[in-house]
């Protein structure tokens, strides 16, 4: 395992922090966001965030697929796979998220047919052999899966199956880290960009957060090398006053982009407003099937008649999403809210912010020995 | 929300901690059940004691690279029989046909519980056998039973685990989960990968030459080496420290998690097991196991602490530390 072992070498780890820990003595407070979910399980599986100096901070954003597809989707997908002779089918983080008053799991226990996939193409394998049902699969991810359910779509179309259909909700990664940077009181110093949305877009799209925003901007990989190989070259920029779009994870992210899966995301899907569970309506960021794909799409087929779904009173993910709270300053956080039974999304996928702080936060639970009453055990 | 039994009260999981904790021993309650080993221990006379155990097999595909569920069906009742520290007597086999399941796959299978039934010295003694409707079971379902012998001063409940007593594996982790994951449905790799099922007894019963200094043995099936070791924490309210750069999994097995977005201490095995040793004992245990095959990747993975209590630490291979909790249920591949 060649490979994975280079990116998690102790002795490598220990040059960079070093360094690390010596550039950040001429700084003030640094808060860099991670805004890709598998980062954030990443720099906490590793222990990251404690392993850096004080003053450099690392704020987990909006990155997660599953937590900012809001409730209205879910209880959009419920209200469709109640729908008889339909076969709902999805990837498997889908199937925890509450509703608002169910879920994909719980409908599967009552009956309903909910299937998990791993490829749309499996989605679309279960509607060939299924004729006399409706197979409707929920498209859900950033551009990182968006052009794999265009391949499907555009497969269904030249094969002229007529039972396959998806229920879409993908979502622009740049739209919402520039909304971020608009939000009122909001402050940052760097992005550690996400690396499989970038693998499908390249690194150009982030120029508008480098040159508008005077944001320095990091492509990286998920290994814990490369997370602090993205810190140092961040820290680089800020101590040179430098604010570029910079590449760590070559190996897989080509300036341009996979030119290809652009062109299948341009013909399949077309570019609109869409509302992020926790941080609302954000212009540009939505991924909506293309008119001439409209009898693919499960929103005109079946017209759930759900237009709004209420987070819970008193969630503060929004806040989380934006790294002005941490999670155990949530007041439901480990109490109401856990990953067994997650009321906002950060707590809901396994990326969420929450939901890595609840199951690896060593950190917190030195706050509770400190006297935190949030709690790890016992919930 | 109505409550309903979800598949995830049958992951291994937290919330099939909570289903047996809170629902089923309450309503069932007595002493021995109250000890939720994966045995009870029944005491027949003033030295050597009764273990009885059992347990159910449902697994998709029944055929899978290494094994069938035949051989789990005896490794696993054998193996929860060895966990006690019980040598195996006797198994009873309980099937369940689906109408319609092929007669041919079904005398595969009973070979394979005969074969695995002989590595062990045990045999299948009594039994039972119905058949369902077409879509009331999946293929077939088998339930074994089985009841051993555990001898003077074997106690590996937990009760005797003390502070710096080491935390031992007796083979590389993941091998079982890996391998039926690539045969299920939407996810063809090809590769070397095999099931590690397999009896423990033969192993187990060389280390427990070292008497009372094996202070606790489980084996990570549904839920992995993270629910085994929560487990300990629960029983002894001690704290375990695991260091990740010793913690033995194969390259496929690590390659397959990394691409579905799992963790490999949650991956289940069903031929390795955990053995919490005395800290003076632990080089020999070591000798003991890397000593007969099926123990020869044996490996020293953590150590029992008293301070934090109750909980298990990982120090991650670039020095950091993380928790390690019991996962919700069974674990789900990611989007992206």
């Amino acid at each position: 395992m060649r490979f994975l072992e280079e990116f998690r070498d102790p002795e490598t780890a220990r040059g960079l922090l070093d360094s690390i820990r010596v550039m950040a003595r001429g700084l003030p407070q640094v808060r860099l966001m991670e805004v890709c979910g598998t980062h954030t399980v990443s720099i906490f599986r590793y222990g990251i965030r404690d392993l850096l100096p004080e003053n450099i901070r690392l704020i987990s954003g909006p990155g997660c697929p599953v937590c900012v597809t809001p409730s209205v989707f879910l209880d959009q997908a419920i209200c469709i796979a109640r729908e008889p002779d339909v076969t709902l089918v999805s990837f498997g983080d889908m199937m925890r998220i509450p509703g608002s008053e169910s879920s994909l799991e719980m409908e599967r226990a009552r009956g309903r047919d909910v299937r998990v996939v791993y490829s749309p193409l499996d989605a679309l394998q279960i509607a060939r052999e299924n004729p006399s049902r409706l197979v409707v699969f929920l498209g859900v991810g950033f551009e990182t899966t968006a052009p794999a359910v265009g391949v499907t779509l555009l497969r269904a179309k030249a094969e002229g199956i007529g039972n396959f259909l998806v229920l879409g909700a993908h979502k622009r990664i740049v739209p919402a880290m520039e909304a971020l940077l608009k939000t009122e009181g909001f402050s940052l110093d760097g992005f550690i960009c996400p690396p499989h949305v970038s693998a499908v877009i390249g690194s150009r799209p982030y120029q508008v957060l480098a040159e508008s925003w005077n944001m320095p901007c990091v492509v990286t990989g998920f290994e814990p090398l490369d997370i602090l190989q993205g810190i140092h070259m961040l820290l680089e920029q800020i101590l040179a006053g430098e604010h570029k779009v910079q590449v760590q994870y070559r190996r897989a992210v080509p300036n341009g982009g996979n030119p290809a899966a652009m062109r299948v995301m341009e013909e399949v899907f077309q570019v609109k407003e869409s509302l992020w569970r926790g941080l609302g309506k954000i212009a540009k960021s939505g991924l909506e099937i293309h008119e001439g794909f409209s009898h693919f799409d499960a929103m005109v087929r079946f017209q759930p008649q759900i237009t709004e779904a209420l987070d819970p009173p008193g969630c503060q993910c929004g806040d989380v999403l934006r790294g002005v709270l941490e999670p155990w300053n949530c007041k439901m956080f480990g109490t109401l809210c856990t990953p067994q039974r997650p009321l906002g999304p950060c707590m809901v996928s396994g990326e969420g912010t929450c939901a890595a702080h609840f199951k690896y936060g060593w950190k917190l639970l030195q706050k509770n020995k400190a006297g935190f009453k949030g709690g790890h055990r016992g919930q | 929300m109505d409550s309903r039994i979800l598949l995830d009260h049958g992951g291994g999981g937290l919330l099939m901690a909570q289903l047996i904790r809170e629902i089923l021993v309450p309503i069932l309650d007595n002493d021995v059940l109250r000890r939720l080993g994966d045995s009870a221990i029944l005491q027949i006379d003033k030295g050597e004691r009764l273990a009885f155990t059992t347990d159910s097999y449902v697994i998709s595909p029944i055929f899978f690279p290494g094994g069938d569920i035949g051989r789990l069906a005896v490794s696993g009742t054998v193996n929860d029989l060895a966990m006690a520290g019980a040598r195996p007597l006797a198994l009873s086999l309980g099937l369940i046909l689906e109408e319609g399941f092929p007669m041919e796959d079904f005398i595969k299978i009973l070979e394979s519980v005969r074969d695995t039934a002989r590595e062990t010295g045990v045999a299948v003694v009594t039994g039972d056998t119905k058949v369902v409707r077409k879509g009331e079971a999946d293929n077939i379902f088998i339930n074994t039973s089985g009841i051993g012998i555990v001898s003077p001063g074997i106690d590996t409940s937990g009760r005797r685990v003390a502070e710096g007593d080491v935390v031992i594996v007796s083979g590389p982790l993941g091998d079982h989960g890996a391998a039926v994951m690539t045969q299920r449905e939407g996810l063809r790799m090809e590769g070397t990968l095999k099931s590690d099922v397999a009896p423990l007894w033969p192993l187990v019963e060389r280390l427990l030459t070292l008497g009372e200094a094996v202070h606790f043995l489980r084996d990570p099936t549904r839920g992995g080496l993270a629910s085994v070791l929560q487990e300990l924490t629960c029983i002894t309210g001690k704290s375990v420290e695991l260091q990740d750069r010793d913690i033995p999994v194969r390259a496929e097995v690590q390659s397959i998690c990394e691409l579905l977005g799992l963790d490999p201490l949650y991956v289940a095995c069903e031929g390795r097991f955990v053995a919490v040793v005395a800290q003076q004992q632990s080089q020999r245990a070591l000798e003991l196991l890397r000593g007969h095959p099926q123990g020869s990747e044996a490996r020293i993975v953590g150590r029992i602490l008293v301070d934090p209590p109750g909980v298990v630490l990982l120090r991650t291979a670039i020095g950091g530390t993380r928790l390690v909790q019991l996962p919700l249920g069974e674990q789900l591949p990611r989007i992206c």
